[in-house]
């Protein structure tokens, strides 16, 4: 018997105890959201003139986008590199990365004074070529696009050869059909350059969300500062893509009761440390040139929060993936590449909040009660539309036994 | 990974660290200075801290204005005190090291600089550096990010955070309306009793503060704080207590945008890069394709 991986509606309720749970935070984070769009951002969120970005840019848009990162990082290993072996769970880190640029974009009309905006740098008028965040914003922009154009095939095999409207739309079957054929027939002719855009923006995005905080120079802790932190976003984009990836899958495997995929996710897991060794060699021979490691060791906040980040939740976790047990267990594979999202996680927040200190600071930034309950609130309802949509379409795959001829 | 693999990618990592910041901070280009920009020059050693400056700003700006006795309230100065959104201009009180009974009073604004760090930052251009050296800001282009205020060296943008409708920034105007017609003098250097605040082309503030300074050496400091700083700022100041007791940032010569734009111009240039990673990415993409149909005729999947 030899397995074959199909992706299929998981035939799972979408309501359980955990959803339940789920959508009481998405509900508590709505409710703070509107008093927000009453009373103004000032009146939940503990921003000011000293602290104008806080969790929700450095959590929801630069963890949020970091995190997205697997669904460039394993269309590149599967439709690229043509590593067939791990197809299975492109169509995951495909939803994973449409659903994550789009609470992104959810959670910055929160945090925007002026959200009915945030389509202004689309108008000519408005572009600013020297501006990073406007690199970052037209990248996301058009790299949405392009995910959703990628999920197009899922939704477009969904519904092939099943168009059944009701009613008295049912007339319209035939011609739904048709346009679903050619849909098919479209999609598989362009999806490469969709593929190839999908990468190339994400590189590009991915690098200058690092390049945002270095105009703020004279802020910035040495310990993070350096001109090559764009690069060192991208390097940590990548890893925690793939171990995103893992996580999901594991995380998946156990809420849909289906045994974890470790014939794909073992070999995935070597990917990691190679990328983890070019992660920190970058970051330990940028602090011996510009010698920042006389911070290492002052005993302050900041010296403590890179100890945290790079030692504990990088360099541990990537040392215990070049151990084949490590790669093969279930368990110890899931804590390593828990470790490496957590520690990518406080990376964003030392580089926004701990690396930043402002001129004339009177208080240390700590979010607010509300701005936890509606970043917690967009991350449920992210689960749960991700459920809801592996519920009822085509993407995870399953093991299905088949007939050895 | 063998040992091998191990260090090819140790020197390629290392390479690229070494290289990287080179490419970073190639294009250090300067933006020209302009001779129609204007400017203010603040003496230091002439404010009394009598705050009519605050008082006409508010009043030319269209903000809340306070009855104007309640601007000789002095016990204002007992906290430090930054720009509000009411506020673009706030006086400050600091010791005077050389007579302690005369204390320094700083008036802190928006400095308008020549290389602006807002300007550069702002994702939709919601900033412009007007003809008479004014750092403009449209409230009517902005989407209230707030990066320019991460940016500004500063910290001069204050953001109507209470608003929920249409909140905007906040800062000095350099009376842009005022000073664009005929004769136009900011309110606070009209108002002024003590002269201390001279508004004129920057050219020639720079001269004048340089004249006063080599005039009575032992008075000031010998340095005009503006004249270089990020890049050199519209707001000038000369003093006779050394900057960094007063509450200024010390900051070197160069602007806050050289440290993006040379990247995001580097990267973009002809949009070149792009192509070079798409034909790139492409070209592999077409290379290895006959690599999955080699393992299905010999496996089975």
């Amino acid at each position: 018997m030899s397995d074959t991986h199909i992706p299929q509606p998981v035939k799972k309720r979408f309501l359980t105890p955990w959803t339940v749970v789920l959508i009481l935070l998405m509900l508590h984070g709505i409710l703070w959201a509107m008093i927000r769009f009453f009373k103004g951002i000032g009146s939940i969120t503990n921003l000011d003139n000293q602290w104008p970005w806080g969790i929700w840019i450095s959590i929801d848009v630069a963890t949020g986008v970091a995190l997205a990162a697997g669904g460039f990082t394993t269309s590149a290993l599967v439709y690229i590199f043509h590593r067939e072996h791990y197809h299975a769970v492109v169509r995951p880190a495909l939803l994973t990365a449409m659903l994550g640029y789009t609470f992104v974009a959810l959670g910055l009309l929160v945090d925007l004074g002026k959200y009915y905006n945030i389509w202004h740098p689309i108008l000519p008028m408005m572009w600013h070529g020297d501006s990073v965040l406007f690199e970052v914003g037209m990248c996301v922009m058009f790299y949405l696009i392009v995910l959703y154009i990628e999920f197009l095939p899922i939704v477009v095999e969904h519904f092939k050869g099943r168009m059944n409207l009701p009613g008295k739309l049912a007339r319209l079957n035939a011609l739904s059909e048709k346009i679903l054929n050619l849909a098919d027939k479209t999609l598989n002719k362009v999806m490469f350059f969709f593929i190839i855009m999908g990468v190339l923006l994400s590189c590009l995005h991915q690098s200058s969300l690092g390049a945002l905080m270095l105009i703020a120079y004279h802020k910035m802790h040495p310990l993070w500062y350096t001109p090559i932190l764009p690069l060192m976003f991208l390097c940590s984009a990548i890893l925690v893509g793939y171990s995103m990836v893992i996580f999901e899958s594991l995380i998946s495997s156990r809420s849909f009761d289906q045994k974890p995929e470790m014939n794909i996710l073992t070999p995935l897991a070597r990917i990691i440390p190679i990328i983890g060794v070019i992660y920190i060699t970058m970051k330990i021979t940028d602090m011996a040139i510009r010698g920042s490691q006389v911070y290492l060791l002052d005993g302050s906040v900041e010296s403590m929060m890179f100890i945290i980040e790079l030692g504990l939740c990088v360099i541990v976790p990537v040392l215990m993936l070049f151990f084949e047990k490590v790669r093969k267990s279930p368990k110890l594979l899931f804590a390593a590449v828990s470790m490496i999202i957590v520690g990518i996680l406080i990376n964003r927040i030392n580089v926004f909040l701990v690396a930043y200190t402002p001129l004339y600071s009177t208080k240390t930034y700590f979010p607010s009660f509300a701005e936890v309950a509606i970043t917690t609130g967009l991350v449920s309802a992210l689960i749960l539309v991700y459920r809801g949509i592996a519920i009822y379409f085509p993407v995870i795959s399953q093991h299905q036994p088949v007939a050895t001829e | 990974m063998d040992r091998r693999q191990f260090v090819k990618t140790l020197t390629v990592a290392g390479g690229i660290t070494l290289i990287a910041p080179r490419i970073a901070e190639a294009d250090g280009h300067n933006k020209e200075i302009i001779d129609s920009w204007k400017g203010c020059l603040v003496d230091l050693t002439l404010c009394i801290g009598c705050r009519l400056c605050e008082y006409a700003c508010s009043n030319a700006n269209n903000r809340e204005v306070k009855p104007l006795p309640s601007y000789e309230d002095q016990t204002v100065f007992d906290n430090f005190r930054r720009m509000t959104n009411n506020e673009y201009t706030v006086v400050n009180r600091f010791p005077n090291s050389k007579n302690p009974e005369s204390p320094i009073f700083v008036k802190t604004q928006c400095m308008h600089c020549n290389d602006a760090a807002c300007l550069s930052a702002c994702i939709v251009k919601a900033f412009s550096k007007e003809d008479d050296g004014t750092v403009r800001y449209d409230p009517w282009k902005c989407m209230g990010c707030r990066y320019c205020m991460v940016a500004c060296p500063f910290q001069v943008p204050s953001y109507e955070y209470y608003n929920a409708l249409a909140p905007q920034v906040r800062k000095c105007t350099l009376c842009h309306h005022i000073i664009s017609k005929q004769g136009g003098v900011t309110a606070c250097a009209q108002i002024c009793p003590q002269d201390a605040i001279v508004y004129g082309p920057r050219e020639d503030l720079i001269e004048l503060a340089h004249k006063r300074i080599d005039a009575e050496p032992g008075k000031y400091v010998n340095h005009v704080y503006g004249e270089h700083e990020v890049g050199g700022t519209s707001w000038l100041y000369i003093s006779s207590e050394p900057f960094e007791n007063l509450g200024f940032p010390t900051l070197d010569d160069r602007p806050m945008p050289s440290y993006t734009e040379p990247i995001q111009h580097g990267i973009f240039k002809h949009f070149i890069p792009q192509i070079a990673l798409f034909t790139f990415l492409g070209a592999i993409m077409y290379q290895f394709r006959s690599r999955n149909q080699n393992t299905n005729s010999g496996e089975q999947k």
